[in-house]
C-alpha cells in the first residue's frame, strides 16, 4: 500500500462525475433535459408552473390517516401469525365445534389487539403533531408586484420566490438568487443534514445579484431546468435561463430544506424542490417497524409449537374418526343413532375434520395468547424503569433516558456493533487550544485526558497492572478546571504579555499574528456585553481566534478587504488597533490541506501566512525556514500521541514585484471558465506557497463530550465493536479517532480512498477503462492489500484500524465488493467512515447488520443520522441538542453518549435475560399444561372433553400463573447494576445468546414435556379407581381434574421460584399469592352452583382427603427434581460467570478479599485493542521500553 | 443456591418422602379387597356366543349367583362398588348431555343441553334428562352368608352437597325411560331426585373408562374364609361394547382404598433424591469447587486454555 495514496481526495464538485452515493451520474450541463433531468421550474410564474403538477410543500410522515387507520392497523395486527390463529379460533368458537364458551376465546384476543392498536395509534398521532408543526411554519413568499407575504410552509409551490431571514430554516430546496451581502454569499448551517455545525458558504450567480430587494421581483422571470428529485445531498445539476442567457448551476447555489440561514440577514431564493421532492425528504427512509431477535426466534418457536399442535390435533382427529367408525355404534349409551354431523359414525372422515378444528382450539393452550400480552406489559414496565433510571438523568438538560419503543428492550442486551455518529454524539464540536510549539519550544502545561490518565497510572506504580482504571477516572473528573471557553491553555511564559520577555519573541509575535489573521471567520460582537464571538468554518479556527485573543491579539472586525486586530502587548502605548489588508485568500480544502492568506500590514510589507497539515508545510519550507523543524516535529509527534490535532504554521515575506506577477496569474486562473478552473487555481496557488519559514505548531483538543472515552472504553471491554460514521473530513475523523481512543499510535491504519480525478483518468487511459472502473479497480486492490496485511500479521497485540472515505464507500457498498470490504472491516479493531452522506450511513448500517448477522446499534443526534438510526436494529438518539429528528426516529433516546454504557450493560443485560427467561418459562408452563389435556383425550375416546373445568383453563394463563412470570420479567436481576458495570464481560452473555439458544429453549420444552407426563400419569395412577377417602367415595372427573390442576399450579409456581435469583417481597407475594389465589378461587367457585361437579369440591371432597395433599406434594416434587438436578450440576461443575459472582457476593468475599475482587474486575475486561485502557497500556509499554533503553537513572516527568 | 444447599434440599426431600412412602404402603396393605368379575360368568352357557341377545331379551331371567370367599378379615364398614371397564363416561357427547338446572329446579329448565334425550316421543320433558341419567346403571346386588342376609346400606353413598344443593328435593322423575328405546335403570317417580342416591352417584361422571362407583356399605365385619353369596340381577348391557363388569368389596382407611402406587411413587421419588444428594456430595468431595472460586470465571478459564 502506497502511503501517498492514503490522503488523496477527490473534491466534491457537481461537474466532475458522480459525487454522491446514488445520485444520477451526469456529464455536466449537457444532460439537462435528458432522462432524469426533466424538471422545469418557471420562477415567479405560477400560471406556467401549475400545469406541471409538482407536489406542494406539505409533508406527512404518518403511517395511517383517519380512514385507513382501522383497516391498516388491524391488518398489521393480524400479520402476526399467532394473532391470526387466535382470530380463527375466536371465529370458530361461535360454532358448536368449540369445546369452550365463545367469550373465553374472544375477550383475550380483543384485549391484546386493542392494546396494540391503541399504542400504534398514539405513536402515529405524535408523528402527525410533529408534521403539523413543520407544515405550519411561516415563510415570506412573493405575492406579485414586489410584495412579500407570510404563508405556511405547506402552501409553498415550486417556482415561488421566497425571502428567508436570519436563523430561519429553508422551507424547501431553493436556488439562491441574492443575499444581504453585496456579493451574494450567505452562510448556511447544515446541522440537520450532515451533522456539521460549521457554517458553509453559498454564493449566488452573478447574474442574479441585482435582485436584492423586494421591489426587484416585480418583473422577475426565469426558467430553471434541472435534475429530477434525488437523494444526493452534494450534487445538483441544472441550467438557469435568465435574460436570454443560460447559466450552469451547481450545488454551491442550492440551499437545502432543513438547513438554516446564519450570519446573513436575509436571502432571496426560488423554490426548486418542494415537500417530499426535497433532498432531505428523499433521504429519509420509511421508518421500519423493528422487532427484536428474541421475538423473531420466538416466532420460530411458535411455529414449532404450531406444528406440534397440528400433529397432536391430527392424532386426536384420526383417533376420533377411528373411534367413531369402529366403536361408537357399540356405545349405546351415547345414542349413536341420534348423531349429528359432528360425530356421525357413517361419515367418520367428515367428523374427523370437524374434530380437527375442535382439537386445534382445545390444545390452543400450547400457544399462549397471554404470552404476547405479558411480554408487551413487561416491556412497558421495563421501559418505565429505563425512563426512571436516575443514573441516566442529565442534570444539564433535565432529560432522562427514554425508551420510545418498548419492543426492543432485550435487544439492548445483544448488541454486537455500535455505529456512532461523531459530531454532537462523541464530540461537543468544541475545540480547545491546548498547546503550541513556537520556535522549537513547547508551550502549554495543560494535559489532554489521555496524558492525565497515563500519568496517574504511572504514578500509581506501573508494575501494578491490575490497578483498576475507574479510580483514575474518578480522580480525573475532579481536577477539571474550566478556563475560558475554547482555551484550556495555560502557561505563564506566554500569557499576560510575558511572551515579550521570551528569547524568540519576534517569532512568537508572528505565531500569534498567524493565529489571528489566517482564517475565514467572522466576528460577532455581542451588543450587550461587548464580547466577541467567532463564526468560523471549522471549530479549530474558532479555537485559534479565542486563543489569540487570550494572548492579546483580538480579531474584532472583518471587511471585504481588511482584517482588524486589537493588539495588547506589541506597542509600548498599550492596546493598538491594527488593520491588515487582505490581498488574497487561498481557501482550505481537503486536498490542499493548507490555507494561506496574503496580506499587507500597516508598514506596507506583504506577508504570506500559511497554516496546514505538518507534512504539507514541511514539504514547502525554504532552506532557511527549517531551523525549528526537528524540534517541532518531535513536539508534533508528542501532541499527536496525546490525542491532539495539530497544524503547522509558517510564513513568508513577499517582494512587491514577485507578488504582483503572481497575482496577475492568479487572477487569470480565477476568471478562467471551464472545468479546469479548479486545477488552474491549485497550480497557481502552489506557486506562491513555497519557500515558507516554519514558525511553530498548534495542538488543539477536540473536546469530547463528557465521559465519552470512558464509555467507549467500557463498551470495548464489554466486547462491542465501535464504528464511527461521520460527515467530516478524513483528517478530522482520524483526529477524533485518536481523541476517543479508537485510534492510537502504533495501530496500523488501512485507509481506503479513491485516487484523485486526474490520477484515475491517467490510469484509465492506460488501461482503457472508464474512470469509474479504474476507481473500482484501485479500491479493490486496496482492500485486497489490506486483507493481506491483516492476514500476515503475526503479533497478536497488533491492531488495525480501517479508515474509508465516502467516495470509496460508495463503491465499496456495491454488491460485488461489499463482502470483501466487510470482511476486512471485521478484522479491524476500529472502523471510521468519513465524508459519508446520510444515505450511506444507512447503507453501511445495513451492510453490517446483514453481513455480520448480529445486532447493530446506531447512535446519532442529527437529522443526518435518521437513516442510520432507522436502519439499525436499535436506533438511539441523543436528545437535548438542536433538532429532534434523530430522537423522533429513534427507539431509545439518551441525553449523553456516556449513558449508552448503562443503557446497554445494565438495562440491556437485564432485559435480555429477563425476556429470555420469561419466554422460556412461558413455553414451559404452557407445554406442561397443554399436553395434559392431550393425554386425557387418549383416555376419553378423543372426544374433545377436557378434564379441567373451563374456568380453570381460562384462569390458568390470566390469573394463576401470570403475575409471577411478569415479576420475573420486570424485576429479575442476576447481579446488581454495580456488578454489571464492574464486569462488562458479563454483557457478552447477550451477544453470545447464552440464555435463548436452542439448547436452553429445548431444555425448557423438555422440562415442560416431563412435567406434563409427571403431572398427568402420577395423578392418574393415584386416582385410578380406588376410593380416595375413608368414606369409600371414588374420585370422579371433577376431583381428578381439580387435583391435577392443583399440581400444575404448584409445579409451575415452584419452578419459577427456583428460576428467580432475585427475590423481593413482590416476587414472594406473586408466587405464593398465585398459589393461594388458586385455593381461594376453588373455594369461592365451589360456593356457586355454576361450578357443576366442582361444587364444594375443596371443602367437601378433596380438602378432607389426605391423598389429595399427598398427591400435590409428590407431583410438585417430582416435577421440579430434574430442574434441581440441572442447577446442581451447573452450579457444582459448570458454573456461569454470574453464578460465581453471585456466590462471591453472597459469601461477602468481595469485602474480605479486596485485592481478589479488584483483580477479577480488571481481568473481566476483554482484551481490547481499542479504547482508553488499550491506549494507556500502549503508552506504558512505550515508556517502559524507553526506560529500559535509557537506564533507571531517568526520572519520569509526567505532566500535571 | 450453593451446592451444599442443593444437596441438603435433595436429602430433605428424600428423608421425608421415603418414610412417608413406606407408611402409605403399609396403610395400603391393611386394606382388604375382593374383586369379582361377573359379566361373562352370569351369562348362561347357551348365550355365551351371543351375549347381546341375552341381555336384550327381557324374557330371560337376569338373576345370577356368585360365591366369593373372604381372604382377609374385613372390618366394617365394607364398601360395595360396581366396576365398569371400557365405558366412556368421559366422552364429551356424554358429559355434556345433562342439565344441572333441571336436576335442581325441575322440568321447566329442560333444554338443548340434554340433547339427545330431552323430550319424550310426546314432546314432554324428560326428568332427569340427558344421556347420563338415561344410561343409569341398574344391576343390583344382594348378599347372603349361608342363610343370613347381609344388610347393605344404600343411603349416604353420595356427596352430601349433591343431595342438599344440586338435586332438587321437589323434583320428581317424569317421563323417564318411557320411550321406545330404553337405556339403563328406571327411577321411582315418587321419590325426589335428592333421594335417588344411585342416580346422584352415577351422575358424577368418571375420569377414565374404567371406574368404580359406590353401591352401598356393609356395616358388619366379614371374617376370614367366610363364603358369601352374591345375588346379582345382571340387567345392565355392557355386552354391546364389550365392557367388563365387576363387583368389588373393599375396606378403606384414611388413605382411601388399596393404593400401592402412591407409596411406591413416594419411595421412588425419595430414593432418587437421596441418590442425587449422594452423587452431588461425592462430586463435591471429589472435585470441590470452592464457593466463589474465581478460576471458574469465563475469562480465567480462557486464559488457562491458552
Amino acid at each position: 500500500m502506497r502511503w501517498s495514496k492514503l490522503y488523496t481526495f477527490n473534491c466534491f464538485r457537481g461537474h466532475h462525475g458522480d459525487a454522491g452515493a446514488d445520485g444520477p451520474s451526469s456529464d455536466g450541463a449537457g444532460a439537462v433535459g435528458g432522462p432524469g433531468f426533466s424538471r422545469v421550474v418557471h420562477c415567479n410564474n405560477p400560471g406556467l408552473q401549475k400545469p406541471l403538477k409538482y407536489p406542494t410543500n406539505y409533508i406527512t410522515t404518518t403511517k395511517y390517516n383517519i380512514i385507513t387507520f382501522f383497516p391498516k392497523a388491524i391488518f398489521e395486527q393480524f400479520r402476526r401469525v399467532a394473532n391470526l390463529y387466535f382470530l380463527l379460533t375466536a371465529i370458530l368458537s361461535l360454532t358448536p365445534v368449540c369445546p369452550f364458551s365463545p367469550v373465553s376465546m374472544i375477550a383475550p384476543l380483543a384485549f391484546v389487539v386493542g392494546l396494540s392498536m391503541l399504542k400504534e395509534g398514539l405513536e402515529d398521532w405524535r408523528r402527525f403533531i410533529q408534521d403539523m408543526k413543520v407544515n405550519n411554519r411561516k415563510i415570506a413568499v412573493h405575492k406579485g408586484d414586489g410584495e412579500f407575504m407570510y404563508r405556511h410552509w405547506e402552501e409553498l409551490c415550486v417556482g415561488d420566490v421566497v425571502k428567508v431571514e436570519k436563523d430561519q430554516f429553508f422551507p424547501a430546496d431553493l436556488l439562491l438568487l441574492s443575499s444581504s451581502y453585496e456579493d451574494g454569499i450567505c452562510y448556511v448551517e447544515t446541522m440537520n443534514l450532515d451533522g456539521e455545525t460549521n457554517l458553509k458558504v453559498k454564493r449566488s450567480l452573478e447574474a442574479t445579484l441585482p435582485l436584492e430587494e423586494d421591489e426587484s421581483f416585480k418583473d422577475f422571470q426565469a426558467v430553471i431546468r434541472c435534475e429530477d428529485p434525488n437523494p444526493s445531498l452534494y450534487t445538483f445539476t441544472g441550467n438557469f435561463e435568465y435574460e436570454r442567457q443560460v447559466f450552469a448551476l451547481d450545488p454551491g447555489q442550492i440551499l437545502l430544506r432543513d438547513s438554516k440561514l446564519r450570519n446573513t440577514s436575509f436571502i432571496y431564493g426560488v423554490v426548486i424542490f418542494t415537500g417530499h421532492d426535497s433532498k432531505v425528504m428523499q433521504n429519509s427512509t420509511e421508518s421500519p417497524s423493528k422487532r427484536s431477535r428474541i421475538e423473531k426466534k420466538m416466532d420460530l418457536i411458535i411455529y414449532i409449537l404450531f406444528t406440534v399442535l397440528m400433529l397432536i390435533s391430527l392424532i386426536s382427529s384420526i383417533g376420533f374418526a377411528v373411534r367413531i367408525k369402529l366403536d361408537l355404534p357399540h356405545w349405546w349409551y351415547l345414542q349413536p343413532q341420534k348423531s349429528n354431523k359432528l360425530d356421525d359414525p357413517s361419515r367418520p372422515a367428515l367428523s374427523g375434520i370437524f374434530h380437527l378444528i375442535t382439537a386445534l382450539i382445545l390444545y390452543g393452550y400450547l400457544i399462549p395468547i397471554s404470552l404476547y400480552v405479558s411480554i408487551e406489559l413487561v416491556k412497558v414496565l421495563q421501559a418505565h424503569f429505563i425512563n426512571q433510571d436516575i443514573h441516566m438523568f442529565d442534570e444539564e438538560t433535565g432529560n432522562t433516558a427514554q425508551a420510545r419503543t418498548s419492543n426492543l428492550n432485550e435487544e439492548l442486551g445483544q448488541v454486537h456493533t455500535v455505529l456512532s455518529d461523531k459530531t454532537g454524539t462523541l464530540t461537543c464540536n468544541q475545540m480547545d487550544f491546548l498547546k503550541c510549539s513556537i520556535a522549537g519550544v513547547s508551550y502549554g502545561v495543560g494535559s489532554s485526558e489521555v496524558e492525565i490518565a497515563a500519568a496517574k497510572h504511572m504514578a500509581s506504580g506501573y508494575d501494578d497492572h491490575d490497578m483498576p482504571l475507574e479510580d483514575i477516572w474518578e480522580e480525573n473528573n475532579e481536577d477539571e478546571i474550566e478556563l475560558v471557553e475554547g482555551v484550556t491553555f495555560s502557561d505563564d511564559r506566554l500569557m499576560h504579555g510575558n511572551w515579550t520577555k521570551e528569547p524568540n519573541s519576534s517569532t512568537i509575535l508572528l505565531f500569534f499574528r498567524i493565529l489571528a489573521l489566517c482564517h475565514t471567520a467572522i466576528p460577532e460582537t455581542n451588543e450587550a456585553t461587548g464580547s466577541i464571538a467567532y463564526e468560523a468554518e471549522s471549530p479549530d479556527e474558532g479555537a485559534f481566534l479565542v486563543a489569540a485573543r487570550e494572548f492579546g491579539f483580538e480579531f474584532f472586525k472583518r471587511t471585504q478587504s481588511s482584517v482588524f486586530v486589537r493588539e495588547k502587548h506589541t506597542s509600548p502605548n498599550g492596546t493598538t488597533e491594527r488593520e491588515f489588508k487582505i490581498l488574497n485568500l487561498l481557501e482550505f480544502n481537503s486536498k490542499r490541506k493548507r490555507m494561506t492568506v496574503i496580506l499587507k500590514d500597516e508598514d506596507g510589507q506583504i506577508l504570506l501566512f500559511c497554516k496546514g497539515a505538518d507534512s504539507i508545510i514541511f514539504d514547502r519550507l525554504a532552506k532557511n525556514g527549517r531551523v525549528y523543524e526537528v524540534d517541532t516535529t518531535r513536539h508534533l509527534n508528542d501532541y499527536g500521541e496525546a490525542g491532539l490535532r495539530t497544524l503547522a504554521l509558517s510564513y513568508r515575506v513577499l517582494e512587491e514585484a514577485e507578488y504582483s506577477s503572481w497575482n496577475a496569474e492568479f487572477l487569470r486562473a480565477k476568471t478562467s471558465i471551464g472545468p479546469d478552473r479548479e486545477l488552474q487555481l491549485e497550480r497557481v496557488s502552489d506557486l506562491i506557497e513555497r519557500e515558507l519559514i516554519l514558525v511553530g505548531a498548534t495542538a488543539v483538543e477536540d473536546k469530547l463530550q463528557k465521559g465519552v472515552p470512558q464509555c467507549i472504553d467500557r463498551l470495548a471491554q464489554a466486547g462491542l465493536k465501535i464504528w464511527v460514521l461521520t460527515g467530516d473530513k478524513m483528517e478530522t475523523a482520524i483526529n477524533i479517532g485518536y481523541a476517543c481512543s479508537l485510534l492510537r499510535q502504533g495501530m496500523k491504519q488501512i485507509c481506503l480512498s479513491i485516487p484523485t480525478g486526474d490520477q484515475v483518468a491517467q490510469d484509465a487511459k492506460k488501461s482503457s477503462l472508464t474512470t469509474e472502473q479504474a476507481a473500482k479497480e484501485s479500491l479493490l486492490s486496496q482492500i485486497a492489500n489490506g486483507s493481506q496485511m491483516v492476514k500476515l500479521e503475526k503479533d497478536p497485540d497488533a491492531a488495525f484500524a480501517l479508515v474509508i472515505d465516502g467516495k470509496a464507500l460508495a463503491f465499496a457498498l456495491e454488491d460485488n465488493m461489499k463482502h470483501m470490504f466487510l470482511n476486512l472491516a471485521i478484522e479491524c479493531a476500529s472502523v471510521i467512515c468519513c465524508r459519508v452522506s446520510p444515505k450511506q450511513k444507512a447503507l453501511v448500517t445495513r451492510l453490517v447488520k446483514e453481513g455480520i448477522g448480529q445486532t447493530t446499534l446506531a447512535i446519532g443526534d442529527g437529522a443526518n443520522d435518521v437513516g442510520m438510526i432507522q436502519e439499525a436494529d436499535i436506533g438511539v438518539g441523543i436528545s437535548g441538542v438542536e433538532g429532534m429528528q434523530a430522537v423522533m426516529a429513534s427507539d431509545f433516546s439518551i441525553s449523553q453518549f456516556r449513558f449508552l454504557e448503562r443503557l446497554l450493560v445494565v438495562h440491556g443485560h437485564w432485559c435480555y435475560k429477563r425476556i429470555a427467561q420469561m419466554i422460556c418459562y412461558f413455553f414451559y408452563k404452557n407445554i406442561a399444561f397443554g399436553l395434559t389435556i392431550f393425554y386425557f383425550e387418549a383416555f376419553a375416546g378423543f372426544s374433545g372433553q377436557s378434564v379441567y373445568d373451563d374456568w380453570f383453563m381460562l384462569l390458568f394463563n390470566v390469573v394463576l400463573t401470570s403475575l409471577p412470570v411478569i415479576s420475573l420479567g420486570v424485576f429479575e436481576q442476576d447481579v446488581s447494576s454495580e456488578i454489571c458495570l464492574q464486569f462488562p464481560a458479563l454483557y457478552q452473555q447477550g451477544p453470545k445468546n447464552l440464555f435463548f439458544d436452542w439448547y436452553r429453549i429445548l431444555g425448557w420444552m423438555g422440562n415442560g414435556l416431563y412435567s406434563s407426563l409427571a403431572i398427568f400419569f402420577l395423578n392418574l395412577c393415584i386416582f385410578y379407581d380406588q376410593a380416595i377417602r375413608a368414606g369409600g367415595q371414588t374420585a370422579d372427573m371433577a376431583a381428578v381434574g381439580t387435583t391435577m390442576f392443583t399440581c400444575i399450579i404448584w409445579a409451575v409456581n415452584m419452578q419459577i421460584a427456583l428460576t428467580m435469583s432475585h427475590f423481593t417481597w413482590i416476587q414472594h407475594l406473586f408466587v405464593w399469592g398465585s398459589i393461594t389465589t388458586w385455593y381461594v378461587f376453588i373455594l369461592a367457585y365451589g360456593m356457586t352452583l355454576r361450578s357443576g361437579d366442582n361444587y364444594q369440591i375443596l371443602l367437601e371432597v378433596l380438602g378432607p382427603a389426605p391423598i389429595y395433599w399427598a398427591a400435590t406434594l409428590l407431583v410438585t416434587a417430582a416435577c421440579n427434581i430434574p430442574y434441581l438436578i440441572h442447577i446442581s450440576y451447573q452450579r457444582s461443575c459448570n458454573p456461569l460467570d454470574h453464578h460465581v459472582i453471585q456466590e462471591i457476593k453472597y459469601l461477602k468475599k468481595d469485602v474480605e478479599d479486596q485485592t481478589m475482587w479488584k483483580r477479577e474486575r480488571s481481568k473481566a475486561r476483554q482484551k481490547t485493542k481499542i479504547g482508553f485502557t488499550a491506549r494507556v497500556d500502549a503508552k506504558i509499554k512505550q515508556i517502559k521500553g524507553k526506560l529500559h533503553k535509557k537506564g533507571p537513572s531517568l526520572t519520569i516527568h509526567t505532566v500535571s | 443456591m450453593t451446592p451444599g444447599c442443593l444437596i441438603a434440599t435433595f436429602l430433605v426431600i428424600g428423608i421425608i418422602f421415603v418414610p412417608f412412602g413406606l407408611f402409605c404402603l403399609q396403610t395400603s396393605n391393611h386394606v382388604a379387597e375382593i374383586n369379582r368379575r361377573y359379566d361373562v360368568e352370569c351369562v348362561p352357557n347357551a348365550y355365551r356366543g351371543n351375549k347381546q341377545a341375552y341381555i336384550k331379551d327381557s324374557a330371560i331371567s337376569k338373576n345370577c349367583t356368585l360365591e366369593v370367599k373372604v381372604l382377609d378379615h374385613m372390618r366394617a364398614p365394607i364398601y360395595v362398588y360396581y366396576e365398569l371397564e371400557n365405558f366412556y363416561q368421559n366422552h364429551r357427547r356424554y358429559v355434556k348431555s345433562r342439565s344441572d338446572k333441571q336436576l335442581r329446579f325441575g322440568a321447566k329448565y329442560t333444554g338443548e343441553s340434554c340433547s339427545p334425550v330431552q323430550w319424550d316421543h310426546n314432546g314432554f320433558p324428560i326428568v332427569p334428562c340427558g344421556l347420563i341419567a338415561w344410561s343409569l346403571f341398574n344391576d343390583t346386588y344382594d348378599f347372603t352368608q349361608g342363610s343370613k342376609e347381609i344388610k347393605v346400606n344404600r343411603k349416604n353413598i353420595s356427596w352430601n352437597s349433591d343431595r342438599e344443593h344440586k338435586f332438587g328435593k321437589n323434583v320428581f322423575p317424569s317421563n323417564f325411560q318411557n320411550g321406545s328405546f330404553i337405556g339403563g335403570g328406571k327411577l321411582d317417580p315418587t321419590v325426589p331426585l335428592s333421594e335417588q342416591e344411585d342416580l346422584i352417584v352415577w351422575m358424577r361422571t368418571s375420569a377414565l373408562p374404567k371406574f368404580r362407583k359406590l353401591y352401598g356399605v356393609i356395616e358388619e365385619d366379614l371374617e376370614v374364609d367366610e363364603t358369601i353369596n352374591i345375588l346379582i340381577r345382571n340387567n345392565y348391557n355392557t355386552y354391546t361394547f364389550s365392557g367388563k363388569k365387576s363387583i368389588v368389596l373393599s375396606t378403606a382407611n384414611w388413605l382411601g382404598g388399596k393404593n400401592d402406587f402412591l407409596g411406591y411413587a413416594y419411595i421412588v421419588t425419595g430414593s432418587m433424591s437421596i441418590f442425587m444428594s449422594i452423587l452431588f456430595a461425592l462430586i463435591h468431595v471429589k472435585c470441590p469447587r470452592p464457593q466463589g472460586d474465581t478460576n471458574c470465571l469465563s475469562w480465567n478459564r480462557k486464559n488457562s486454555n491458552n
